[in-house]
């Protein structure tokens, strides 16, 4: 597939990193964990993970990775967030905690855990137009949804309408977890379309 | 167009995936709570006493008072979770009611049944639960269990136990995938678990849930250890709030947990944080003092 000669970056200061290279792993394309600035140098694309987006948020000022993230985003950096990672996109987020910030990269705003606590934390199938083969499966886990999409271009919605996919540019946020489910569309979508786009 | 599905089997240990390389949190009080979540903690176990007062205090430990976990629950954005003891199936359908994000069935309270665990199947929430070795782990993976954590000795500062426990857990997984398909009939009989759960530890090399230790960890380096024997996060309990200086540790040890490797940002996060945990050596506990015995 078109993902063979990539290198993907995850951004590995905590959360589920691991399931996200088991699924590029299944697509034959190399990765690498992305925790300092030096590990952003020759990637062709970069994933943030689920995870706590106010620990990852943290962690990446801390170990002074933030300002080189946000530098390769706006550059043009092809990127995937899922949840957390979505999160960490957002140009704005309701119900962060006190001083939370994010990386940037889609204007948007975005809610925390807008479904409420893990007992409303579900699993469904739902429609992405932009991916072939019929409805993808979904695992939605303390979920965000987007609220206001401004100027970025929707890209997956629950049946009742509500927003749960984005993008804009080479930049894609998704609420939901396509690394857990037993399918790998999504991400095969994103590295044909918008790293491997990135690079025609 | 597909229903939305709770409390699936994905998303339960889903949420313990999304905990990794994290930290949580034993608080006591919301303030604790807040102090956790900005110091950088993944989730939250909100108790009434930590195991280290459990353990001075003494007399019967059960669930939390629900107010308080509704206190914490309004205080802090990050996930939630709260012990039921040992085989009391009604403190774990209150905790759920109330809205937890996981139930801890733990040892560090009074068991509730001495034989048999919660039928932990039933519930939307997903439990965490202890285990000293790979069979207790696998039995409590059978009745349920979305995550597992060593137990080591809690209240103590003593991490030896959660040292004994992770190595142990690990060293049996290791010996399991060594093993050939014939062999492992009778690993299962000696494990006491199934075979079918046998066979896919020992295809993949690691637990089918995430793996964290608990138990006596009371300094950033005493966490990058327990990162470093391969666990996927730590519990920190009676370690952070019974120091000298919790904000701080907390933080070190939220750092020390994600560059678990790179001994000059230990050495770092370990300056100047004050007092640690006063800590009780595991070996001068009389037997029926500890807790890691609890549950089977």
């Amino acid at each position: 597939m078109a993902g063979s000669h990539l290198t993907i970056g995850v951004l590995a200061l905590q959360g589920d990193v691991r399931e996200h290279e088991l699924v590029l792993d299944g697509l034959g394309v190399s990765h690498r964990h992305v925790r300092i600035p030096t590990d952003l140098v020759g990637i062709d694309g970069l994933i943030i993970p689920g995870g706590e987006s106010s620990v990852i948020d943290k962690l990446s000022r801390i170990f002074d990775v933030r300002d080189p993230l946000i530098s390769a985003i706006a550059g043009g950096l092809p990127v995937l967030g899922t949840c957390a990672g979505l999160i960490l996109l957002a140009s704005t987020v309701i119900g962060a905690i006190d001083g939370q910030q994010t990386f940037g990269g889609l204007d948007i705003e975005v809610e925390r855990n807008a479904f409420g606590g893990q007992v409303e934390s579900f699993e469904t199938s739902i429609d992405m137009p932009v991916i072939a083969g019929g409805p993808v499966m979904a695992a939605f886990i303390r979920a965000p949804l987007i609220r206001d999409v401004r100027g970025c271009s929707v890209i997956a919605t629950l049946p009742n309408g509500e927003i749960v996919g984005v993008r804009s540019g080479n930049c894609v946020g998704i609420a939901f977890h396509p690394e857990l489910v037993a399918e790998s569309r999504v991400h095969e979508w994103w590295l044909d379309a918008v790293v491997a786009g990135a690079q025609r | 167009m597909a229903d939305k599905t709770v409390g699936t089997p994905l998303v339960k240990s889903g949420l313990a995936e999304m905990l990794k390389g994290g930290v949580i949190m034993d608080v006591v009080t919301a303030d604790q709570a807040k102090i956790a979540e900005d110091a950088g903690a993944v989730a939250v176990m909100a108790l009434e006493r930590v195991p280290a007062d459990i353990r001075s205090q003494g007399g019967v430990a059960r669930m939390s008072d629900p107010d308080l976990i509704d206190q914490i629950i309004a205080s802090v954005s990050i996930p939630v979770m709260a012990k039921a003891r040992i085989g009391h199936f009604v403190e774990a359908q209150v905790l759920q009611s109330l809205g937890v994000d996981y139930i801890d069935e733990s040892e560090v309270l009074s068991p509730a049944d001495y034989v048999n665990h919660i039928d932990k199947w039933p519930f939307t929430v997903p439990f965490v639960c202890g285990a000293t070795n790979l069979g207790e782990a696998l039995r409590r993976i059978t009745e349920g269990a979305s995550m597992i954590r060593s137990k080591g000795e809690a209240g103590t500062g003593d991490v030896s136990e959660a040292t004994k426990h992770i190595r142990t857990i690990r060293g049996e997984i290791a010996a399991l995938s060594a093993k050939s398909e014939d062999e492992l009939y009778v690993a299962a009989k000696e494990l006491q678990a199934p075979l079918e759960l046998v066979r896919q530890v020992a295809r993949d090399k690691k637990l089918p849930v995430v793996l964290f230790v608990a138990g006596g960890v009371a300094t950033p380096a005493d966490a990058a250890m327990m990162m470093q024997l391969g666990a996927d996060g730590v519990f920190v309990g009676s370690g952070i709030f019974k120091s000298g200086n919790p904000v701080e540790r907390a933080k070190a040890i939220v750092k020390a947990t994600t560059a678990f490797t790179d001994a000059t940002v230990i050495a770092d996060v370990s300056r100047g944080l004050g007092e640690a945990m006063v800590g009780i050596n595991v070996s001068d506990l009389p037997a029926p003092h500890r807790l890691a015995e609890r549950g089977w």
